[in-house]
Formats: C-alpha cells, structure tokens, sequence
C-alpha cells in the first residue's frame, strides 16, 4: 500500500436511512471510510450489517421511494482531478460519473447483464455515452477489454449473448463494462459470491491484477473473511450499520481489538485446523444470538448482547472508534482486553 | 468404519431432452458406516443433490442400487418406500423455501408423523415438542409461523423435522451455506452433537471444503458427476491425492494473512454435462493432464487402505503440492 497515495474516494458522516411502515430505519450510520489510488479496501459484515447499503449509497443507487442519504459526505475525485461530493449531485451527473468515473460488478453477473443486447453491444455502451466513440471503435474497444479480462476468442464473443457464456465468463464481461471507460473507482460487491470456489480464485487473481495495472481505488464489498485477506490491503467489519473495526488486513486479522471482528475469525472453520479440532473435541467458537432488528437497535453497542467482553458500561452509549495503533481502530471501550 | 448401512453401487442419472443425453451422475459408487458422516463436495454440477435425492428416491436414479440396512430401496413400490421413509430423512438448504409459510411449526413438525400413522394429535405435538429442545429452540415456537423466526432458527426448525421421526440416516443438503458465519457455527456445532447424541448415519453436501472437514469422517469429491477421490477427512485434507482435489483446497481463500499464498488457478470452466470431455473428465483442466487422460476413463482404485483416486498418474504421489 502506497501511504502517500491520493484519496479517490472520502466518505464522512454517511448516513442512510430507510422508510418503513413504523417509520424510519438507520440503516447505515455515520460512516467514515477513505480509499486512495491503488488500494483496496474490503467492506465486510454479515446479512444487514449495511455493507451493500453503504456501497449503494456511494454509487446513489438507493431508489429515492424506499432509501436516501440523510446525512455526511461522498468525496470522489474525478478522472480530471476534480473533487466532487457525490451527495449534492444530481440524478443527471450522478449518471455521467457512473459507468465513467466509476465503475461497477455486482454480485450475479446474470441480472446485470440484458440478455437481448450481445456483449460487445454491453460493453461498448458506456464507451459511446460517456467518450461519444462511434459503433466500430467502441467494438473494437470492447474486444480489446474482452481480451484484457481473459476471456479467450474475444472477437467472437463480443457476438455472444449472456446466456452462451458461463457464470465466470459472464462476470468477466461485467467487469469488462465495468472497466471500460478507465474508472477511477471500482466497486465490487459480493463479485464473487454466486461462483464456484476455483472460478472465485480466478475473478480474484483478475482484479487483483486490473488493480495493479491501472492503479485504481477498489471498493470490495463481501461476507468472506478469505477473500478479504486475499484481495485487500485494509479491511472495515461492519456491524448493524457502524464500521466497529479498521485497519490494514495483516494487523487486523492478526490481532483483532473488536469483539465482533474476534468472534468472526473464530467462527470460520479453518482448512486443516478441523481435523485437530474433532480430535481434541473442540467445538467451532460460535457468536450466541443474533444480530439486533434495525427496528430495535441496544441503546449503546450494538454488539453487546452477544459479547462476552460486555458490562454495564457497554449499555451507556454507543462507543467511539478508538485508536489502537495509527492506522488500526476498534469501535469498543475493552478493546484493551480484547 | 462399521457395518456399513448405505451401499450405493454404480448409481448414474441421465437426462435425455430433444435426443440428446445429458449425463449427471456416472458410477457412483460408496459406503457409509453406521454412525458415520460421510461429505459428498464438489463445485455445481458435479452431483451432489442428485445423489442426496436420488438415494433417498426424490428423484428417480437411471440406473445403480441404493442397498439400506439390507433392503434395495430402489426396488421398493412407492407404499414400501413411504414405510421405509422414517428411517431416513432430508434436510434443506435454503430455510426460507423449506418451510411452508401457511403452517404453524408444531403442523410442520407434525406432518411426516401423521403421514406415517404415529401417535394420536397430543403425542405427535408432543414429539414436536421435544425435537425442537433438541435443536435448543424453545417448545412453544410450536404455535408460530415460520416468518417469526431468524434464518439460522429456521434451520434448526428443519433439523427438528427431520428428527420427529427418529430417523437413522440422514441426507443434510448444504444445511448451512445459506447462513451468516457466526450463525453458520451455531448450526455445525448442533448437527455435530446431534449426530454423536443420537449416532446418527449422515450424509452430509457441500461445497465448503472447511466445513465439511470439521463435520465428516470421510469425504468424497465429486466433478463433473463423477468421484475423483475418496478419502479419510484426517488424510484427504493433509494429503490430498487427485490434482482436483488439490486444485479445489488450493482455491479457498484463507482468512490468515500468514498463510502460503501459492495457489494453484485452475484454468477454464466446468464443462457442460452435454459434452463431456473424453476421457477422465478433469482433463481439461488439469494442470497434470497427459495426451493419455483424454483416451481412457480413469476407473476408481484403492491406492492405500480407505483411499481411492479415479486419476491415472500415479507417479505425481507425494511430487506436487
């Protein structure tokens, strides 16, 4: 990780909140994260912790009707080196950012695909809008993406429609388009959550080398603590609607200072640890409960019915990130003890 | 291992659509103890459910015996097999599309018991009751509805259904891959202790290779509808013999940021069963692959004790990693 590297994306105080029948919900709640040129950072959490919420929330993808930002900022510096906070911007500039300065790959490459336009047509489409590139050289540009995504025999494949390709093959094509107009910003969410484990090998290996080649920023967004330490350089665990953790993977994976961040690890069956584990009737260390409803959220940490490091302190209010090293913060008033 | 309860022998499933033939299951043939846990991973497509459904007959096998505990269950009439039904049960994957949203748990609990004529209404709920203390969910969630209870309770509400019956075998189909970590723990560490409280047979499906190593006694690795190995979990996780299985443990991605990252990417996709590569169908794949794995299958040989492999190299043992 280049330390010096500049900031693409600097989010502050994001906060976004759902409208419900009873009300209204805070899905995610003040959240500061940065990403520079270069980096990866992986958002990781468990089902509604608000990691995709948050992604959402950056690319402004929330439908006005059911979520919106009520608060903070999204700061992306643009491919001419402007800075702009995404929050203010309207439908219309968010769609010249997306898809240019931004790039995207969600989690099912089928339902991100048209299955009536071929790839080539897909991957060209962001060319002609955002660059105005005629038919022929955005196809030619799309053969060329296609090629640099490994998807072999690219000039026939442009051609293709998504259902002749297969699952892996299709997300390279989504990261094609995703790439196609050199963002400076790519958000992956869950990219490889719906493949198999040697196509996710592969996805992985790919993005990992776009990355170094372009040298973009990478928003990760996944639930896999193994991909997480094989694809970022600082990870953020969320927990319902707060980053709890922070820090470069190493150090956080090593030494974890949140209880959440602890228990998760723990929880993991581990490749080749298991055998000894059966055989010294040891069982999996299982977090107990479950994660609190948005709708009835602990007054304090959100963590602490099912933390064994909790007291009576933990219930007072809601801790701050503290700072356990420079670049490594723990959002727990134990973290000493952690 | 014991006596073994289930003998699978050359089990194959074929479906045939607008002339063509498509080739799920090929030769599927395996033992399980009784009180043993046996997994069955590979990628999708490679068969898994097939073989869970069609052992149990929620499908229909194209070929191949299902002997249980002496009986050939796929010779059974549909009443025969309705009778021999409560000795072996299915557990679901996805907790939401397994239970029924217009019945109370205690109903679903209760069904397979009225279907098989146990017990008046009183002792049925009652048997309800006591699998749902198995599953350390409280006895009165018998008067709810399915949408009143987390992903990981619903589970357990499956796994309570499938003991009501007091089942000797049961077939758990991915049981936690629809779960979050922390609540995917809770839910191994209850089958596993069911499993040995009750000395349970388990076949147990799924693609995590992790969890499957902590729950298993042995493990076979399907691909493409065909066993690559078969081995001791101990063995097969510090020694895995088919370069499949090497290629599908080298593939996980490992939270430990001091782990050997010298992983092995293997090229290319799993091939449509409507063409299948000749030859040993890992082939086109295999980073091992010789001009002769494309001319004969690799048939599944005893390479030590307990230990088959369907691969043709014998000389890559103890060479690669």
């Amino acid at each position: 990780m280049k330390q010096a590297a500049e900031t693409i994306l600097d989010v502050k105080g994001l906060r976004t909140v759902f409208r419900v029948r009873a009300g209204e919900v805070t899905a995610v709640n003040g959240i500061d994260l940065s990403v520079a040129a270069g980096e990866t950072l992986a958002l990781v959490g468990e089902s509604g912790s608000g990691k995709s919420v948050t992604s959402l929330s950056v690319m402004r993808l929330l439908t006005r009707k059911i979520g919106a930002i009520a608060a903070g900022s999204v700061h992306l510096k643009r491919k001419d080196g402007g800075v702009r906070d995404l929050v203010s911007l309207s439908e219309q500039e968010m769609r010249s950012i997306r898809g240019d300065d931004i790039g995207m790959v969600f989690q099912e490459p089928m339902s991100s695909l048209n299955p009536v336009y071929t790839i080539g047509d897909q991957i060209s489409e962001p060319i002609r809008i955002h660059r105005g590139a005629d038919r022929k050289s955005a196809m030619d540009a799309a053969i060329s993406l296609l090629d640099q995504v490994g998807i072999p025999d690219a000039a026939r494949r442009v051609k293709q429609y998504p259902h002749e390709l297969s699952g892996g093959m299709r997300q390279r094509a989504t990261i094609a388009m995703a790439l196609a107009c050199d963002p400076t910003l790519l958000i992956a969410d869950e990219p490889t959550t719906a493949l198999d484990v040697t196509i996710q090998a592969q996805i992985l290996d790919l993005l990992q080398k776009l990355q170094r080649e372009r040298g973009m920023a990478m928003l990760f967004v996944t639930h896999n603590l193994g991909v997480v330490a094989e694809i970022a350089h600082r990870v953020a665990v969320m927990y319902a609607g707060r980053i709890v953790e922070t820090g470069p993977v190493t150090e956080v994976f090593r030494n974890p200072k949140h209880p959440y961040t602890l228990g998760l690890l723990a929880s993991m069956p581990k490749l080749g640890d298991a055998t000894r584990m059966k055989h010294a009737g040891e069982k999996l260390a299982a977090i107990p409960g479950v994660v609190p409803s948005l709708m009835n959220m602990p007054a304090g940490c959100a963590f602490e019915p099912r933390c064994k490091f909790a007291t009576e302190g933990c219930r007072k209010a809601v801790p701050p990130l503290f700072e356990v090293s420079p670049h490594h913060r723990s959002r727990c008033i134990h973290w000493q003890e952690v | 291992m014991n006596a073994p309860l289930l003998e699978v022998r050359d089990l194959a499933k074929q479906y045939t659509s607008r002339g063509s033939t498509l080739t799920i299951l090929q030769n599927i043939s395996f033992d399980i103890g009784k009180g043993e846990v046996v997994g069955l991973v590979g990628e999708s497509g490679s068969g898994k459910t097939t073989i869970g459904r069609s052992i149990l007959r929620l499908i229909e096998p194209s070929a191949g015996s299902v002997h249980f505990d002496g009986t050939e269950l796929t010779e059974l009439s549909a009443s025969q097999m309705r009778r021999a039904r409560p000795r072996m049960q299915y557990i679901f994957q996805d907790p939401f599309a397994s239970l029924s949203p217009r019945m109370t748990i205690g109903e679903i609990l209760t069904e397979g018991l009225k279907i098989q004529g146990i017990g008046n209404s009183k002792e049925r709920l009652d048997r309800a009751r006591k699998a749902l203390e198995q599953v350390d969910l409280p006895a009165d969630a018998v008067n709810r509805y399915a949408h009143e209870f987390s992903g990981g309770q619903r589970q357990r509400i499956g796994i309570a259904r499938a003991l009501t019956l007091q089942p000797e075998f049961i077939v758990a189909d991915e049981p936690v891959s629809a779960l979050d970590v922390s609540i995917q723990a809770q839910v191994i560490n209850l089958l596993r202790d069911l499993q040995q409280r009750l000395g349970l047979t388990m076949l147990f499906i799924s693609h995590d290779l992790a969890v499957v190593e902590y729950i298993c006694d042995r493990v076979i690795v399907l691909y493409l509808g065909r066993v690559m190995e078969i081995a001791p979990s101990a063995e097969l996780y510090a020694d895995p013999q088919h370069p499949y299985t090497r290629a599908l443990l080298s593939a996980i991605p490992s939270p430990d940021p001091d782990a050997h990252r010298n992983r092995q990417i293997l090229r290319g996709d799993i091939p449509s069963p409507a063409n299948p590569p000749s030859g040993c169908v890992f082939r086109t794949r295999c980073p091992k692959a010789i001009s002769r794995c494309a001319e004969v299958v690799p048939a599944l040989r005893e390479t030590a004790p307990g230990r088959f492999k369907a691969c043709i190299r014998d000389d890559l043992n103890g060479s690669v990693s």
